[in-house]
Order: structure tokens, then sequence, then C-alpha cells
């Protein structure tokens, strides 16, 4: 105990907890509500519900909406898709499931008084692109976030959830989940029948382009923690796709996202000569990765394949032509709303920088990879499929449940499904929350009962970095040097450049090998020994240092799952030098993982694709 | 564009404490105001700059490439809905936009227990809550039940 054992604990028994409030979090915890009407129901989020997650700006579109009442999409339009963006590799279920039910998300989003823009001649909603819809979309967060907050028995902000329980008597079954308080430092014991983590995705695994203090300006946002991840791979939870990272042809240095400027204004993007290269590469795509590269839209990794290709042959700067697209005072607020409702920092660099984009173009560029299961890219865990038409080996139980019993998952932590976006995200979070209401139900008095053992290990282990640091810093005069610990920002910067370096970052123009991928997984393997190192100066950088350590635990995840798919499948993602083609023959498959956190051990597999829909 | 506060507007209240997602303003504890404790882990977000209630937060460009003499201002607006932003160009144009945010009174979300309670069968179905009328067709769609077949494939 020592130091730090006059700290509080606060135990709370819930029936249903809800980890991250964030989109997916948010709708878990409406639809739980809504079905388990004496259920308590409680929300734990590490900073403020009101303007948490990768929305906290607002967003400009609602980026998955299928429009069924107009006859506009199917949902099997929609896992056409998404299968076809993702080079056929897609839990053809799973999206079918979110398409089916997005319409009535995105319906009470607008009952709720999200404005939603129209299309005056039709009157349906203004379409951006065949699945978008635009929104004035600045307070899209604090909407949901209200509807959260009248549904949840108890919200706990600013609670840095760092592990999930397991029931003592079946090691396979989640009890609950622990944390601390980030303002006063009190320690959390959340005892649940069931939880759905919904914790977000992960930016700052791969080095960002930015650097020093515009290091914070990475596309996903600099909070997505890779918290979803690195909860439920611990409690023991397959995983898959972890090697499926993203990365985004966004404006450069604001990472202004492209959707609008594309599919609603119609701007075209060309090379440093005006020249349109894309369509002259269909052939050199086909070479790599066959029949993948017919699909319309073109996948989004090849687009990017396609920019990169040009910037390695000096064509570059890729040119987004705005000057072109904006003829009208209407077109020219569409598209500076686009980016204050949604990325900010775009605005600010088009201000300094003295770029009217009615005027000038604006240079785009690929970021640095992300971890993620929600946008064009589904990395997440393993999890059972809808009861009336997922194939039998695609469940076992309850709808979103992962492998481990009790443990449901939403949005970026759900792996398979990608482009459910926010709408998408929250729709899949209504999914689990019915889901777990059923499971609670069914549970009856078979209650799961947490070890105090369990909780006084963690609790030793959570708040350890405090005193690594309390200790340590009497060796040296002051400083940020210091021989027994390193800083949370020193080890994420070491993690970033092992990333970067070995695993397919942008200083290898996103290239890696066996042998690259080999000599990354020594260095990480030294940084997870120093993470029992790191030394925290206060709660802020408490909570820093758990963020690093679920990154680094993801990251290992991404590295393995690299390694083991011995194939190229997205180019413009990452490519294997050593295996530079995509091969249906070997890898039409999901890669799997799964960590036994007692032995420290991987073990990897193959699960089959299906294809549900013609 | 990290934030700054300027240090005679701000009286200390905390509201941009209380939202900062990435829990970066804080309080100096000799000056009583707000500060950037962390600038390198700022998304520019602007929940704090559009929360202080004194307009005392402003941004500037990320040092490492947003060059000088910029600014973006920002008003939001709970009861009229809005929110208007005025652009400062580092050469001195402006433009000056304003944007609904809201269609329904704020607080006016109707919770999921002021519904009917949904009964065993439905709890049992697929619907998810106001379905299938909040879907605006006729039905749920559904698929027929996966028969495995030659267009499945592992892949060994
Ligand atoms: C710049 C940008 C533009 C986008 N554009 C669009 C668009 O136009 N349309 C669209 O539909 N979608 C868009 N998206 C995608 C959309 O935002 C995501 O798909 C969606 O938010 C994912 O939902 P989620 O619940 O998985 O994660 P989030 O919404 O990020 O929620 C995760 C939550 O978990 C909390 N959390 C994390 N770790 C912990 C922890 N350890 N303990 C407790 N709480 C924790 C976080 O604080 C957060 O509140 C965009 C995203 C970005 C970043
Ligand atoms: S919200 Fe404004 S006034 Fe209040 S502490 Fe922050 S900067 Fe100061
Ligand atoms: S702009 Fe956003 S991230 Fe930056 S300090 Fe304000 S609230 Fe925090």
């Amino acid at each position: 105990m020592g130091l730090f054992s006059s700290r509080k604990t606060h135990i709370v028994d819930t029936d249903i907890l809800v980890i991250g409030g964030g989109f997916g979090g948010c709708g878990a915890t409406y639809e739980s509500r809504y079905w388990g009407r004496n259920l308590k129901v409680t929300l734990v989020e590490k900073a403020n519900i009101e303007r948490s997650g990768a929305v906290a700006h607002g967003l400009s579109a609602i980026n998955c909406y299928m429009g069924m009442r107009w006859n506009e999409n199917q949902p099997e339009d929609f896992v056409r898709y998404a299968r076809g963006d993702l080079m056929g590799l897609v839990r053809e279920d799973l999206i079918y499931d979110i398409a089916r039910h997005v319409d009535s998300t995105v319906h009470l989003f607008e009952e709720w008084g999200l404005p939603i823009m129209k299309n005056p001649e039709t009157g349906h909603y203004l379409r951006e692109g065949k699945w978008q819809v635009m929104i004035h979309g600045e307070s899209y967060k604090p909407i949901i976030a209200e509807a959260a907050r009248k549904s949840a028995s108890e919200v706990h902000n600013r609670i840095m959830v760092t592990h999930l329980l397991m029931d003592a008597a079946h090691p396979n079954r989640v009890a609950g989940a622990v944390g601390f308080n980030v303002r006063d430092g009190s320690f959390y014991v959340f005892r649940a029948k069931a939880v759905v983590v919904a914790a977000g995705g992960a930016s700052h695994i791969f080095k960002p382009r930015s650097v020093g203090e515009g290091m914070g300006r990475t596309w996903y946002a600099p909070w997505s923690s890779a918290s979803a991840y690195g909860l439920v791979l611990r409690a023991g939870a397959q995983m898959i796709q972890m090697e499926n990272r993203i990365v985004l042809a966004r404006f450069k240095d604001g990472y202004g996202p492209v959707g609008a400027w594309f599919l609603l204004l119609k701007a075209l993007a060309t090379n440093a000569y005006g020249e349109r290269f894309e369509a002259s590469m269909l052939e050199e795509m086909k070479a790599l990765v066959g029949k993948y590269a017919e699909a319309t839209p073109l996948p989004t990794c090849l687009r990017n394949h396609a920019v990169l290709q040009e910037i390695k042959a000096g064509r570059g700067p890729i040119y987004m032509h705005t000057q072109n697209a904006i003829d009208t005072r209407e077109k020219e607020e569409i598209g500076w709303e686009d980016f204050l409702d949604m990325t900010v920092g775009q605005a600010v660099v088009w201000a300094s920088q003295n770029i009217d984009p009615k005027e000038k173009p604006s240079e785009l560029i690929t970021s640095e990879p992300y971890v993620m299961g929600s946008h064009a890219t589904c990395s997440g865990a393993w999890a059972s499929g809808p009861e009336d038409c997922a194939p039998a080996d695609y469940q076992w139980g309850y709808n979103r449940m992962t492998t481990v019993e009790g443990l449901f998952g939403a949005g970026d932590t759900i792996g398979g499904s990608a482009h459910k976006f926010s709408s998408g995200s929250f729709t899949e979070g209504r999914i689990a929350g019915k889901a777990a209401v059923r499971y609670v139900m069914a549970l009856a008095g078979n209650t799961p009962r947490v070890d105090e053992a369990q909780i006084g290990q963690l609790r030793e282990e959570i708040y350890r970095p405090l005193a690594n640091y309390e200790i340590g810093r009497h060796e040296i005069v002051a400083g940020s040097v210091a021989p027994s610990y390193i800083s949370p920002l020193h080890g994420l910067q070491r993690l970033e450049k092992i990333m970067d370096e070995y695993v397919g970052g942008i200083s290898t123009l996103y290239m890696t090998s066996e042998p690259m991928l080999n000599r990354g997984q020594e260095l990480l393997t030294m940084l997870k020994e120093d993470l029992d190192h790191i030394g925290a100066d206060g709660l802020h950088q408490l909570q820093r240092t758990w963020e690093l350590k679920h990154r680094v635990w993801t990251s290992e995840a991404v590295l393995r799952h690299t390694l083991y798919r011995q194939e190229t499948r997205w180019p413009g993602y990452y490519y294997r030098g050593d295996f530079p083609k995509l091969d249906d023959a070997e890898w039409h498959a999901f890669t799997a993982s799964r960590y036994d956190v007692k032995t420290g051990e991987w073990q990897m597999s193959k699960l089959p694709v299906h294809h549900i829909i013609a | 564009m990290p934030t700054f506060t300027y240090m005679t507007r701000c009286d200390g209240c905390g509201e941009c404490v209380d939202i900062c997602p990435s829990d970066i303003m804080h309080i100096d504890t000799v000056y009583r105001r707000s500060y950037n404790i962390e600038p390198n882990f700022c998304w520019e977000c602007f929940s704090c700059v559009k929360a202080c209630p004194q307009h005392a937060i402003d941004v500037r460009g990320y040092a490492d490439f947003a060059p000088l003499g910029h600014s973006v201002r920002v008003r939001r607006e709970e009861a009229s809905g809005t929110i208007s932003w005025k652009i400062r160009y580092r050469d001195g144009r402006e433009k000056l936009f304003s944007f609904p945010i809201r269609t329904t009174p704020w607080g006016s979300i109707k919770p999921p227990t002021e519904y009917v309670a949904p009964d065993a069968d439905a709890l049992n179905s697929p619907l998810l809550a106001h379905e299938p009328a909040a879907l605006m067709v006729a039905a749920l769609p559904t698929l027929p039940p996966f028969e495995p077949d030659m267009s499945s494939k592992s892949g060994g």
C-alpha cells in the first residue's frame, strides 16, 4: 500500500456498465434504458460526455443513412459497397444489421433537434453522396449526450477506465471494470452484470505528420487512445483484422475531410501539373489486387495508392481544386461550414496561410495510419451476429457480444463492420444495449462475483506511475531526464517511432516486411517492459500513462496481425514488401488473435469470411 | 491551433476545465485563471472556446505550420440555436458565417422511459426502440437464414 493508501475507493454496483460516452456508448445507454426499464444503467466516461470522443467539434455529415423510406438504398446495397471498399473482407451480417436499423437512428436524431439539410426539390435529406446526408452538425454531440444523460441511471464523467474485471468463478466472463477519477484521484470499482465497451479507436499509434506543438493535430482525436482494444483484448476477447489500419487522404496539415468537396461540391484533385491521375493507374492496380480494383467507387485504399504513386514520382503536391467548385455564396458557405462544424483547424490553416478556397487550391496528403473499426476500416473485436441472419459460426449467443461472456461492444470496438461512422456506431450501440438487457435478464440470480485480490492488485498497478515519479525524481536535480523512469510522452514518442519505422508508417511510405516487423517486435517488447517504469507527476499524467498502455497493447496486436497476413491486401493503407500482391487463395479470411494475459502469449488464426449477400 | 487564455478576461470559473475532452485546460494555482497545460495534445476542437462565458479563450494556429496573424473567433448561442464565426486572414481579409445548431429547445428530448414499455415479444425480436415505425418503411428488412455454399471460402 504505502504512499497512496489513503486514497478513497468508490464501489458502483450496476446491471449494465457502458464504458465510453461517444456515439456507440450513448446509443447503448439509450437503448438499454428503453428495454431495461428497471435495470441500473451506468455510463462511465474519461472526459465529459457533452463533448467527448471523435465528435467533440461536431460533424458536417451523417455518413451512413439508407433512405429506405424514399427507396434510395437498401441494406444489401450498403453491404456490397462496404465489402468492395474493404477488398472483400467484411462481416456482412454485422453490416447488414446496422444498415437495416440505421434509418431509425437518424430519424430519432432529427426528432431530437439535429438540423438535417433538405433537398429543396425533393424534400428528402440533402445527400452529400450515395450514403451521406448533410447536417448543421456543430451540436451533434451535445444533442446525443442529452439523450444519454436522460437514459442513464448514473453518468460518471472524468473516470479513466483502465481494466475490465473478470468473474472469479468463470474466467471467461466479465464482471465489471476499474479506473480512477482524473480530478480527485479516487479509485472506482464498477461491478456489473454486463459491460458494453465503446471506448473509441486509436490515434497516435503511428507517428503523426505534425510535430512539436502541432502533434495533437491528428485526423482522429488525440484522445482516441485505443482503449476499446486495450480493454477488451486484455480480457481475452478475440480480435480480428487489427492489421487493417486506415490512412486517409486529407487537406494537408489541417486534416480537413474531403467528402463534401469531392461528393457534394464536385471539386477535382490533380497532381501539381493539373493532371488527373487515378484512372491511368487502373491497370497497375489490377496487377496488384485483381478484380478488387474494378469496384465502383474505387476502394479508399486504392485512391490513397494513386496519390502515393504521384508523390513518389515527384508530381506532388496534390491539389484539391476548391476554387473551381465554389462559384456561389451558398457553396462557399457549405465549404466553410464543412470544416467549422467538424475540423476547425482547417479554417485556421486557410486564414493563417492566406488561402481563400474560392481563389486557390489546397494541398491534399495521405495521413499517418489510425486503428479503428467505424470508418473505411474494420479492426476490432470478433462479435456474435444478429440471431435472425448471421451464419451459425458467427453467433454464439447475444448480438454484439464478444468471445468473452457478458462483454459487448459498439462503434470502433467491434471488428469486421466498416463504414458505420457516427450514425452506425450509435446504431450498433443500440443493438448491443438491447442485447445486454436480454443477457442480464437471462442471468437472473447468476451474478458475477469479483475477487477482492484481483481488485487490490489492479489498484496497486493503476497508481504505481505516481510512486515511480515520486521516488525517482529525488535522484535528479530537476528537469525531465531521470535514470529510473520515463514520462508518458517519452513512451508515446518511442511507440510512434517504432510503429512508424517498422510497421508501415509515413516514414517508409507505409512499407513493411517480415524482417522489419520482427525488429519492431523486439523494440516493442522492451517498450512493454518499460511501461512498468513510467513516472506520472500527477493525475493528468496518470491518465496519459494509461492511455499509453492501451495504445501499446493495441499496437502489439496491430504488429502481430500485420505479420500474420502474408499479402498486401490494401495497397495505400500499407504494403508488405515481401508479399506485394493480394492473395485471395490464401488470405480471403479474417486474421484473428487471442491474447492470454497470464502467459503473455498470442494465438493467431484465420476465421472464415461468409458472403451472405450476392 | 492550441488555445490560450487572455489574463484580463478569465475569471477562473472552470467551465473550460470541465469541458475539455483532452483534460488540458487547468486552473493556474498562482493566477487562479485557466491555461492550456499541454498544447501538443490540443485538437483545436474549440469546445473550451465555445464554453467560456467570458470569451477569454482564443487560439493561435500550431507553430509548426500556421504563420501568425490570423484569428478564428466564435460565438455559440444555445438560446437562439446558432453559431457565428469570424475568420480573419493573416493579410487582413475577413469572413463571417452563421449556422443553425439545433431545431428544438435544449432539454426537450423525450427520455426512453416516457414511451410505452415494450413487451416480451418485442424484446426477443430484432426490433430496436420505436421500430418499425421509426424506420418509416413497413417492416424491418431481414434475410433468409444463411446457408453455407460455394460463395464462402475460408481460404485455408
Ligand atoms: C474529423 C472527423 C470527421 C468525421 N466525419 C464524420 C462524418 O462526417 N460523418 C460521420 O458519420 N462520421 C464521421 N466521423 C466518424 C465518427 O466520428 C466515428 O465513427 C464515431 O464517433 C465512432 O464512435 P465510437 O463510439 O466508437 O467512438 P467515439 O465517438 O470517439 O467515443 C469513444 C468515447 O470513449 C471515451 N473513452 C475512451 N477511452 C476511455 C477510457 N479508457 N475510459 C473511459 N472512457 C473512455 C472517449 O472519451 C469517448 O467519449 C468523423 C470522425 C472524425 C475524427
Ligand atoms: S471558462 Fe473562461 S472564464 Fe472560465 S476559467 Fe475558462 S477561460 Fe476562464
Ligand atoms: S480546443 Fe479542445 S482540446 Fe484544445 S484546449 Fe480547448 S477543449 Fe481542449
